[in-house]
């Protein structure tokens, strides 16, 4: 259930100030790259699937944000956001896009497989609600090494009527696990209404079948992202038990890129109305009310953010592509 | 040497391997409690526990994930299928995840997991309880796929498979269970990728796995009596095969049939032939000949069912087809 | 493990071998490839050659034994090893068949050679590993019996007998009888069948039989021939060559030009060849063999004479490889050395045509108005119809008659 949207305090000290900078600044970041991936695309430059996080950002800006360095994630094909937000490298990310050598997965793995172990982050999967019981899995593995970390899924509205979603949270829930599962109900999936093809609205609703913890959080909006999402790790690191999230966010974009933005599925009226509250914009205007940064702060936050996505992409132009012998490497334990 | 039964071996096999390594765990449908569906797992849950040993609810799909996740941060999970049958609904988690996870993350994550249980047919189980998946299997790259015959390949086998790095499919057999065999004392380890010849002969290779291996050196036997010397290949691992092995008997003989209880098209009996075909060609003085499994889904009666199997008779008359006699 | 050395087929239409001495002896080591003894076949004496390694550790048959293809000759193994029990014994040595009769050097009527042209006209089946050994060994495929499907030609079509092992019946003991000849009371010898006595004898049959053959014959004034073969004697030893080796030569000349008689009777289809591969029967002791001189019309006098020269040695000493004797598409057969005329000689199938040649003699002819002697050969070309009409035939006769009166248009 939904509780009131947490607002920025009267005072700020600086150590905050400067995280909230940080997470303006992360989906700024978010903004600005998934639009050049997208520019990239149309110019043939990254080929295959390519799914963009264009309005969701304060979803994997506010999660991620509550997180260690030592917990873990999975994500859907949906992942670049997610992937920066942790703190993989616009370099690494969008030279994988590209499929060159110096991608994170060495240009075999492609956008919908983006992965850094180092950062606890265990991809991008293409199989819709296939990563859910493994993140169970991954839940399992830690408690199993009797850890204090969390794992966490991510997952669109339309995985939850998929039978992996039911095993794994059952098997969550019933062995106490210290799992969160972020389902980012942006309403569509892909040119389906939510309406059309679940028998409920209310996601979260699910939850009842498992006896597990379980919110509604407005996606648009960073700090309530951020407070829902404190709550469940500390439900997952103290009690070992589980949560699911109903983010309710919106995809400016088609599904992906080869899907159109509105049209039959949905009104582009409704995107517009949907883009007044774009995630952006509603921090950044909190931010400047509580005068933790101002016009010259934000310009200069842009223009540091275009050079680091240009950079990306002239690093992912100039890179090589991966050598033919790279074929054949890691397939099995011994092929390298 | 001990003598054990198939069931035993794997028993000793997993009790060994998970004293040994405490991040090897047991996870399926009544491993736990129950002593295992057939009893492979019996005494497991008393020596090792709860979070070692787990009963899963009725979803492959969703454990098979579970130990997917769980390999990749470190754990080394043996996910049981109470049959191969059910694992067509967990065969995503295995293709899709478990098979690709190396290649797809460029190195960084992998699998070290192993997926056994009972395949191919037991007796008068129908349709949907007899099927042999090694070839499913044996098609993707990033899986191995092992197929014991007896008890003594059974625990050399699981060992190497809980050790091995890769995800490994175990194949076993419901009518294989209580089969005996001599088991050698101690470390015993067969390793992946070895065939072995149970029987040594001069005119003939009878290539076989799993529950063709008896059938086969029945009709070794049958033949030897006509003075016909068959030698029977059991190739233990699908993928990888041991070509060396295969090559050196198909040159010694020159004549091969091939058994295997699954089906014919695109079977684990296709890849041999082709194989053989493509390395050896000038050796063989005939056709390879095939025993596979009729090509209808298993039927219910007894004695439909034991037409449609590859028996001892089937592989003698193919021995004799290569033999032209 | 005890292996078995077995009589091979060391020539395409071997059926049988004679041990005629062993090279290694019982306790020898024996590396692969190493000769373990002779072996006459129906054509030659053949090395049998060891193909596995280890010591000698039984000699099963002894000299002059003759013993049918897949018979055990030997038993190769480990030293002191015993050899397998239950094994099909050797068979029953035979008599050794030579006869005492005097050998027939002249055949009693000319005697096709025997070559061994494949006698199927389909696309010979064969296993891979038959093929594979046939290529060892020389053989020829189109020769052997086929047991598989379809006559597929396998393995032990080219080890002759059945996996099963064979035992030959032992050979009849030979007849005697009485006999004014030879030693006192003795009426008749029965004289057993050499190899190359019993291929010769059923080949003739095969041949004579289903062949519509007819005979053209020409009378060839080799006067010039003669003076030019004189000459060549101007240039040293080397220069020796001889009427046959001309012939040779033109005959393969003419068939260039004449290549409807160069041909191949198939059954379904004729195949001309398009070179020259001049059969030339050699009397050998007890028969006749036909080593093939290839390409003769590429060859020059020389090359040819010095080729018939080794071949026919070889010949006579039995020495010659199958691939040496087999695959003519022409033969050619001269009795003039026997003082023979005119002859007609047996076709060798599937060879369309064969030439007779007699000897070459002197004999008074008219030229402008003058009696003057001229040397003149008859010869006589039978000629399957089947393949070779009677123009056909007598247009290459006539070629080759002019080539031969015109010694110079072979270097044309």
């Amino acid at each position: 259930m939904a509780t009131a949207a947490p607002t920025i305090p009267k005072k700020v000290d600086a150590q905050t100030a400067e995280q909230y900078r940080v997470w303006l600044r992360q989906m700024i970041l978010i903004r600005r790259f998934e639009e050049k991936t997208g520019e990239a695309y149309s110019l043939g430059q990254i080929g295959g699937f390519c799914h963009l996080y264009i309005g969701q950002e304060a979803v994997a800006v506010g999660s991620i944000a509550a997180l260690r360095h030592d917990d873990v994630l999975t994500c859907s094909y949906r992942d670049h956001g997610h992937a920066l937000a942790r703190g993989m490298a616009a370099r690494g990310i969008m030279a994988e896009l590209f499929g060159k050598a110096t991608g994170c997965t060495s240009g075999k793995g492609g956008s919908m497989h983006l992965f850094d172990a180092s950062k606890g982050f265990l991809g991008g999967h293409g199989i819709v609600g296939a990563h859910i019981p493994i993140t169970t899995g991954l839940a399992f593995a830690i408690k199993y090494k009797k850890g204090d970390q969390v794992a966490v899924c991510y997952f669109g509205e339309a995985a939850v009527n998929n039978g992996a979603f039911h095993e794994a949270l059952n098997m969550a829930a019933l062995w106490k696990l210290p799992a969160i599962f972020i389902c980012e109900n942006n309403r569509y999936g892909m040119g389906t209404a939510l309406e059309r093809a679940s028998a409920i609205y209310d996601i979260s609703e699910r939850a009842c079948s498992y006896d597990m913890a379980n919110e509604v959080v407005d996606g648009q909006d960073l700090l309530a992202m951020k407070a829902a999402m404190d709550r469940a790790v500390t439900r997952g690191r103290k009690e070992s038990l589980p949560t699911l999230l109903e983010v309710r966010t919106y995809r400016f974009m088609g599904h992906s890129m080869s899907d159109p933005i509105h049209g039959h599925y949905r009104t582009k009226e409704e995107v517009e109305e949907q883009r007044k509250r774009d995630p952006i914009a509603l921090w950044s205007d909190q931010l400047k009310s509580a005068k933790v940064i101002d016009e010259a702060g934000i310009k200069a936050m842009e223009e540091s953010v275009m050079a680091e996505v240009m950079d990306s992409l002239k690093f992912a132009e100039e890179s090589p592509d991966p050598d033919p012998s790279e074929l054949w490497t890691d397939v099995y334990a011994g092929s390298n | 040497m001990a003598v054990l039964t198939y069931r035993d071996a794997l028993n000793q096999a997993l009790a060994e391997e998970m004293r040994r390594d405490p991040s090897v765990f047991l996870m399926g449908e009544e491993v736990g409690v129950y002593q295992g569906a057939y009893k492979v797992s019996r005494g497991l849950l008393e020596e090792f526990g709860p979070m070692r040993v787990v009963d899963t609810p009725i979803t492959e799909l969703g454990f098979a994930g579970v130990g997917v996740g769980a390999a990749t941060l470190g754990l080394r999970p043996i996910i049981e299928f109470m049959t191969w049958n059910f694992a067509l609904l967990a065969i995503d988690q295995i293709v899709n995840h478990a098979a690709k996870m190396r290649y797809m993350s460029g190195g960084q994550v992998s699998c070290p997991m192993v997926f056994r249980g009972p395949g191919g047919a037991a007796l008068q189980l129908a349709s949907q309880h007899s099927q042999a998946f090694e070839s499913y299997y044996a098609h993707i790259p990033g899986l191995k796929v092992v197929a014991p015959a007896t008890p003594a390949d059974a625990k050399g086998l699981l060992k190497s498979a809980i050790r091995d790095d890769d995800p490994v499919i175990f194949i076993e057999g419901e009518m294989l269970y209580n089969t005996k065999g001599e088991v050698p004392e101690g470390e015993h380890i067969v390793p992946i990728g070895k065939a072995d010849i149970k029987r040594e002969g001069s005119d003939v290779t009878i290539v076989c796995h799993s529950k063709t291996v008896t059938p086969a050196l029945k009709a070794a036997e049958a033949l030897a009596a006509e003075n016909i010397s068959a030698e029977v290949l059991d190739l233990r691992s699908i993928r990888p095969l041991d070509h060396e092995a295969l090559f050196r008997s198909a040159t010694k003989t020159h004549r091969v049939v091939v058994a295997e209880e699954g089906w014919a098209f695109a079977g684990v009996g296709a890849q041999v032939v082709d194989d053989l075909q493509r390395e050896v060609f000038d050796e063989l003085d005939a056709p390879v000949v095939r025993v596979t499994g009729a090509d209808v889904p298993m039927p219910y009666n007894k004695h439909l069912e034991k037409a449609a199997k590859a028996d001892a008779p089937k592989i003698v008359a193919a021995c004799k087809k290569v033999l032209y006699v | 493990m005890a292996t078995k050395v077995v009589m091979e087929a060391l020539s395409p239409t071997m059926e049988e071998g004679r041990l005629v001495e062993w090279k290694k002896n019982e306790g020898d080591a024996i590396a692969v490839g190493d000769v373990l003894a002779e072996v006459e076949t129906d054509k030659a004496v053949m090395e049998l050659v060891a193909r596995a390694a280890g010591t000698m550790i039984k000699q099963v048959i002894p000299v002059g034994t003759t013993l049918p293809v897949g018979g055990i000759v030997a038993w190769l193994g480990a030293k002191g090893e015993a050899v397998p029990g239950g094994e099909a014994a050797a068979p029953a040595p035979a008599a050794a068949p030579k006869s005492a009769a005097p050998a027939a050097v002249a055949a009693p009527a000319a005697v096709p050679a025997v070559s061994a042209p494949p006698a199927s006209s389909d696309r010979v089946k064969a296993s891979p590993l038959a093929k594979k050994i046939a290529k060892e060994k020389g053989l020829d495929l189109g020769r052997v019996q086929g047991s598989g499907p379809a006559g597929r030609v396998v393995l032990r079509d080219l080890e002759g007998a059945s996996a099963q092992g064979a035992v030959s019946a032992a050979k009849a003991p030979l007849a005697t009888g009485r006999a004014s000849t030879g030693a006192p009371g003795v009426v008749f010898e029965d004289v057993a069948l050499t190899q190359i006595r019993k291929t010769i004898a059923k080949r003739l049959s095969q041949s004579l039989g289903p062949i519509p053959t007819f005979y053209l014959t020409m009378d060839v004034d080799m006067t010039r021939a003669a003076e030019a073969r004189e000459a060549l004697k101007a240039l040293g030893p080397e220069g020796k060559v001889s009427f046959n080796d001309i012939i040779i030569k033109a005959v393969a000349t003419a068939l260039v030009q004449h290549p409807a008689c160069n041909a191949w009777w198939m059954d379904d289809r004729i195949r001309i060849w398009h070179e020259a591969n001049i059969g030339m029967a050699v009397a050998v002791e007890d028969g006749l063999i036909t080593p093939v001189i290839r390409n003769a019309e590429t060859k020059s006098l020389r090359q040819i004479s010095a080729e018939s020269r080794d071949l026919a040695g070889r010949a006579r000493e039995r020495k010659l490889k199958p691939d040496e004797y087999t695959g003519s598409s022409f033969s050619l057969s001269n009795l003039g050395m026997f003082d023979i005329e005119h002859f007609t000689a047996i076709i060798n199938p599937p060879e369309a045509g064969i030439l007779a040649v007699g000897k070459v003699r002197e004999e008074p002819a008219v030229v402008n108005g003058q009696v003057v002697v001229r040397q003149k050969m008859r010869m006589t070309m039978s000629c399957d119809h089947r393949a070779i009409d009677g123009a056909t035939g007598s247009a290459f006769l006539k070629t080759l008659k002019t080539l031969l009166e015109n010694p110079l248009a072979l270097v044309w």
